[in-house]
């Protein structure tokens, strides 16, 4: 018998019942809350007299819609002008305290994006199931657990239950073998891969990441990987346990301690795919052949290299396909065989789920270390994923560099990836942005996103529109021990 | 939720792959602690000329008229007829909240995403998934004649058209008999809490670590 892929093993560990028809009832051990899509399932459970299963699998805390401004936050709640996003905070607070769910309030230092919190407390574990009303729950697949992205129905029955109604995912590997050259990032590989699979290339597809350029690879730079799986159109990214996963979550406050730790390590040992074990599909990419990767379009498919160019629609066979191209450059205001490196933008965005932990702030601030923001740019700002994020890197000095540079430093939250808040680009803007969706609209009505590294967007926030990192005297150097 | 046996009603062609749902409901509109009145803001930014906010008076704004919504011949669609990938992006339920609220009961499509599609089945819509050839026909056939509308029988899981023809589509058991029973699932997983308790004490004894107290 074939051996068992690591999505195999965690479905089989969390298996309560499988009906005849494949649907299966599975175990969640852990449920991310945010102010956006519980509302309705902690209305669903009152209306119903229901209670939560099991508290202690619950972890909230306001992230979409939170400002990001000093002034703002100064006042917790009572800092929020817009009406309609208190009343959202103010009721995950009220569900919260009504149900006796942990929550990590607007100003306690732990608050942030769901998806940065969960595996910074160590609240996401290697062989957990995770949920969370949100799309970008893939990330934490990066520590081997099984993540999916739910809805609020969803978010409801996992609070009523405890499982999650679900059907088997195909496996589909995608290996990335060697050495990734300097100034290309974990970013440049998810992009690479969306590029050649396609945002639904991955649908009904659990995506395993493998190869030795994924190992080499923080466990930041993993969940900026995993994060975009549903860019690809899976449900659940994953990368296997080794030494850095486990090194990782040691002494993080969740985490398990003593002879707990133990034993937990040693079965988290196990949770790689087997050798011999069967994939429904495997894509292979060499990482020495990614460039840094810049997104022209609308959707995360529509994506080229820095050197390349924006494609021209009439090179295009699929009729769909090609209609899909025209439309984008229309809302991108972008010629076709236009050269990237001629793009020129407005705003910068570093933050968001996918680039907001501390070594992307890292990356951003190597880039941004004595240079200044283009006079061009009518904003650059960077919004660290976690107040304990946005802690560290204050005791690194990054807050100085970025705010030297003409950055602007902001307080913790989604912002303007998705632009519930008030950062959001003007229409016709152009964006670089850290962050994981170009979609119209998505950071602000007829804004024009373009997807990059963080690395990427501090150069282009200098030069006034994109260049190549690799460029950038001594940008991409090891610092000087 | 809604029982869904058999419906019969007008189609509108929405001509575009990759519809996200950023397009099926903006953001702005998120805020709400609501299930219902998104109806008015779907597809808000291809339907209305000027940019929607939570809470305004839409019989103010001028709307798109290149927009098929915003034509005559479309008025009072019930199935929504679509090209491939539809729903991807956000795991926002506020996506088939809006086309429930605006009154489509049914999407047809060649591929839906996979979290849009498990919230619009919990939400009494059905999606149909057709193959390219297929839907690139009934795209022409509801674009030559006005007043083009399907038949949708879930039980026999067909749809048939004006002239006859009968196109049968598949669906999983499990989703086909809540959306003819109207069930809610949480009731149905509940039925299950025993097998659910049992597998959480051993769940319990064997990886302690994932339990806090």
């Amino acid at each position: 018998m074939a051996g068992q892929t690591l999505y195999d093993k965690l479905w089989s560990q969390h298996l309560v019942k499988e009906r005849d028809d494949g649907t299966a009832l599975i175990y969640i051990d852990r449920q991310l809350l945010h102010e956006v899509t519980s509302p309705q399932a902690f209305e669903g459970l009152r209306l119903a007299g229901r209670k939560p299963w099991r508290l202690d699998a619950n972890l909230a805390t306001p992230d979409h819609n939170v400002p990001t401004t000093l002034v703002e936050r100064a006042e917790g709640n009572t800092g929020i002008k817009d009406p309609v996003s208190l009343i959202q905070v103010q009721t995950l607070d009220d569900n919260c305290e009504a149900f006796g769910i942990e929550e990590f309030r607007i100003n306690d230092a732990r608050q942030g994006i769901v998806h940065v919190v969960g595996p910074e407390q160590g609240a996401t574990l290697p062989g957990m199931t995770v949920v969370c009303g949100d799309s970008h729950t893939a990330t934490h697949g990066a520590f081997a657990a099984l993540a999916h992205g739910i809805g609020t129905s969803e978010v409801e029955h996992v609070l009523a239950t405890q499982c999650l109604l679900a059907q088997k995912m195909k496996n589909m590997q995608v290996r990335v073998e060697g050495k990734l050259g300097t100034g290309v990032t974990a970013k440049d590989i998810v992009l690479a891969v969306i590029g050649r699979i396609g945002t639904a290339g991955g649908t009904g597809y659990a995506i395993e990441f493998a190869g030795s350029a994924i190992r080499d690879l923080s466990m930041e730079g993993r969940m900026t990987v995993c994060n975009m799986a549903i860019e690809a159109g899976a449900r659940v990214g994953l990368i296997g346990v080794d030494d850095i996963t486990i090194e990782y979550l040691r002494n993080r406050p969740f985490a398990p301690t003593a002879e707990q730790w133990e034993a937990a390590v040693a079965d988290w040992h196990n949770l790689v795919s087997d050798d011999d074990a069967v994939f429904d599909k495997v894509v292979e990419i060499d990482a020495a052949e990614i460039e840094p990767q810049v997104s022209w379009g609308t959707s995360p498919e529509m994506v080229t290299n820095i050197s390349g160019e924006v494609p021209d629609p009439d090179a295009v066979a699929d009729d769909t396909v090609k209609r899909g191209y025209l439309r984008a450059l229309e809302y991108m205001g972008l010629a076709p065989k236009q050269k990237i490196t001629d793009i020129r933008l407005d705003k910068v965005f570093i933050g968001s789920c996918t680039n907001s932990r501390i070594e992307d702030l890292r990356e951003a601030a190597k880039v941004a270390k004595g240079n200044k923001v283009a006079d061009s740019i009518k904003l650059a700002m960077v919004v660290p994923g976690s107040g304990l994020v946005k802690r560290q890197a204050e005791a690194e000095g990054l807050d100085q560099i970025f705010l030297e540079a003409g950055f602007e430093w902001r307080e913790p939250g989604c912002s303007m990836c998705l632009a519930m808040n008030a950062d959001k680009l003007d229409p016709g803007e152009h964006c670089a942005s850290t962050s994981n969706r170009n979609f119209e609209g998505r950071q602000g009505y007829g804004g024009r996103t373009h997807l990059v590294s963080p690395a990427m967007a501090a150069a282009a926030a200098i030069a006034g529109h994109f260049v190549d990192v690799r460029q950038l005297k001594d940008a991409t150097q090891p610092e000087e021990v | 939720m809604q029982k869904f046996e058999r419906h019969q009603g007008l189609v509108a062609p929405l001509d575009r792959a990759n519809v996200d749902t950023d397009l099926i409901i903006p953001k702005q509109f998120l805020k709400s602690i609501k299930r219902t009145g998104f109806g008015v803001n779907l597809f808000d930014e291809l339907r209305y000329l000027d940019e929607g906010y939570p809470g305004q008076d839409v019989s103010k704004r001028s709307l798109n008229p290149d927009f098929i919504l915003n034509q005559d011949r479309y008025q009072g669609a019930s199935i929504l007829l679509a090209r491939r990938n539809f729903g991807c992006g956000s795991s926002r339920e506020h996506a088939p909240w809006a086309l429930a609220d605006f009154g489509f009961r049914v999407v047809i499509a060649p591929s839906f995403a996979d979290i849009f599609y498990n919230n619009s089945f919990k939400n009494g819509i059905l999606l149909i998934t057709l193959d390219e050839e297929k839907v690139d026909r009934l795209f022409k056939a509801v674009e030559a004649n006005e007043g083009y509308s399907l038949d949708i029988d879930l039980e026999h899981q067909r749809i048939v058209t004006p002239e006859g023809e009968i196109f049968e589509f598949s669906v999983d058991e499990f989703r086909k008999h809540c959306l003819l029973n109207g069930l809610d699932d949480i009731g149905l997983t509940l039925q299950d809490e025993p097998a659910i308790r049992a597998f959480e004490q051993r769940h319990r004894e064997a990886r302690p670590w994932l339990f806090r107290g």
